[in-house]
């Protein structure tokens, strides 16, 4: 896999397969883990974080389960290509934006990365298209055994694993549901949603994670909590949730349509056809109208589309993946031109392998 | 981006979907907090920020003199005081988990709810926190004895670091 590549396959999250994959893109787990002899990132020099990337690189390497992993230095990484990571899920900001030594090796489908000397020595991270939470539980708890079995992590007996910050300690666990929900946020119930979620301590958040806006009606559904629970129960605790949010946002699609379909149906058509024929269109205004269109897909309004198409759409569209697929840097002016020429060739060419393929 | 309340940087962004339309704000840690503190619209209390949840803590601390008392505690193995860890909401080894455990059990039960791990633990490596303590304390001897250019001291540290690695020494 060369990164150059990666703007040409679609990740694993894109896929739009998996179960309930209507609404749900993706399923999330990440593990924080610290080598024990070394200090936590923030009080470590420049040697000490070459020697923690070093050590934890040559381990991964004697494992064989892991032996297809790439391995991607991020500090040597232009902005670019740091953006095009981060776009496609595979490094976080933070680690994209940080400075020093630091690494990420990803596996060929992009389901397995492990970041190295983000906040913490290890974020182990895997991703799994559509709900399916016990799949990912079941490969990161392995990665994590294999990890472990070559270096010592920092664990205490009571507080179990230590990470930097200490509203990670304990599982060091972050499990994540990424949903499509715009249904519920036409009509305007989404708060409630969030509301509930809060009373039983999960965090909200939008498409690319802390601080981060809710674009293109995504929103992530997370764990608040990492310690006093085993890692089942805190997967659990999402699992359960999760059902009762897709109830809601299918109930929320059914009373638009009964409401007035005719106006749904206007709303869903219109975004399609700016998406068919602007000249130039912004990010924001792309991953908006994409939305509507996304449900339009899921509710049969539009036919020459598949989800994964317009999963495709939402990730190709972001600034770093139009610069790499045009080979080209771009400015705003010359991105949202770009952008606009890429969705009109995209949806025409679906347009002309007709819609019957597509079913 | 600029906080819309002052000056410092907007490192909060909050999206207000309370209102008919969806209202974004930008604003700096404090601004931020004091928004999520007087907004009456939601019904639940807005979840405390690290920072915001230490602050509470520490006016916990009865005299000025206890909170500068608690703020100069200094870890011995990577040297992070207190207030670097209050301040930047980040712990500088996993050694400070013991050195502040007084101030953080508190923080972390406002955090959690709980206090003790219930997950999974090593199978392969499980060190003592003494020989994890140990190990980060040599390490910073090494990098010290290197940055001496005292090379045979730096290289008897490591063959010492291997061997408590390997699990030879404890």
């Amino acid at each position: 896999m060369e990164l150059n590549d990666l703007p040409c396959q679609s990740g694993e999250w894109m896929k739009g397969s998996g179960p309930e994959s209507d609404i749900v893109i993706s399923s999330r787990i990440r593990l924080a883990r610290n080598i024990a002899e070394f200090p936590f990132i923030r009080r470590c020099g420049e040697s000490d974080r070459t020697a923690i990337n070093k050590s934890v690189l040559d381990r991964l390497k004697e494992i064989e389960a892991l032996s297809d992993l790439q391995i991607i230095r991020v500090d040597e990484l232009d902005d670019v290509d740091k953006q095009l990571l981060t776009e496609r899920q595979l490094i976080s900001r933070e680690h994209a934006e940080s400075t020093g030594t630091r690494s990420v090796a990803i596996d060929s489908g992009e389901r397995l990365s492990v970041m190295i000397n983000e906040e913490d020595h290890l974020r182990i991270q895997v991703m799994k298209s559509g709900l399916d939470l016990n799949a990912a539980w079941t490969q990161i708890n392995e990665v994590d055994d294999q990890l472990e079995s070559k270096l010592t992590f920092a664990f205490h007996d009571k507080l179990g694993y230590l990470t930097a910050c200490p509203t990670n300690v304990g599982t060091g666990m972050r499990v994540s549901v990424m949903l499509h929900l715009p249904a519920l946020v036409l009509t305007q119930q989404i708060e409630k949603v969030f509301r509930s979620l809060q009373k039983i301590n999960l965090a909200v958040r939008g498409l690319y994670g802390e601080g981060s806006q809710a674009m293109g009606d995504f929103y992530q559904i997370s764990n608040q909590i990492t310690l006093g629970r085993s890692e089942e129960e805190l997967i659990d605790q999402v699992a359960d949730v999760v059902p009762m949010i897709i109830e809601y946002e299918r109930r929320a699609r059914d009373f638009l349509i009964e409401q007035d379909q005719q106006d749904l149906h206007d709303k869903i058509s219109r975004a399609y056809g700016i998406l068919c024929t602007a000249q130039t269109i912004s990010s924001e205004e792309t991953m908006h109208l994409l939305s509507s269109v996304r449900m339009g897909v899921n509710l049969g309004l539009i036919h020459d589309l598949r989800i994964s198409d317009v999963n495709k759409l939402f990730v190709d569209t972001q600034p770093a993946h139009l610069q790499k697929l045009r080979g080209d840097e771009l400015d705003t002016a010359g991105r949202n031109a770009e952008r606009a020429m890429y969705l009109r060739r995209y949806i025409q060419e679906k347009e002309q392998n007709g819609g019957s393929e597509n079913n | 981006m600029k906080c819309l309340e002052c000056e410092k940087p907007a490192t909060f962004h909050i999206t207000e979907l309370t209102g008919p339309e969806p209202q974004e704000l930008h604003l700096c840690e404090s601004c931020a907090q004091q928004y999520l503190m007087q907004n009456p619209e939601s019904g639940v209390p807005a979840k405390p920020t690290l920072a915001g949840m230490l602050a509470q803590q520490l006016k916990v601390a009865d005299t000025a003199k206890e909170l500068s008392e608690i703020d100069e505690k200094t870890c011995p193995i990577c040297g992070i005081t207190f207030y670097e860890f209050r301040n930047q909401g980040r712990l500088g080894c996993p050694h400070d988990y013991e050195c502040f455990a007084e101030e953080l059990e508190p923080l972390i039960v406002n955090i959690h709810g709980e206090i003790e791990h219930k997950g999974k633990q090593p199978i392969h490596h499980k060190q003592s926190t003494q020989t994890q303590t140990r190990l980060i304390q040599l390490r910073n001897e090494m990098n010290d004895a290197i940055a001496r250019e005292a090379y045979e001291e730096a290289s008897e540290l490591r063959d010492t670091i291997q061997r408590i690695e390997a699990g030879e020494e404890e």
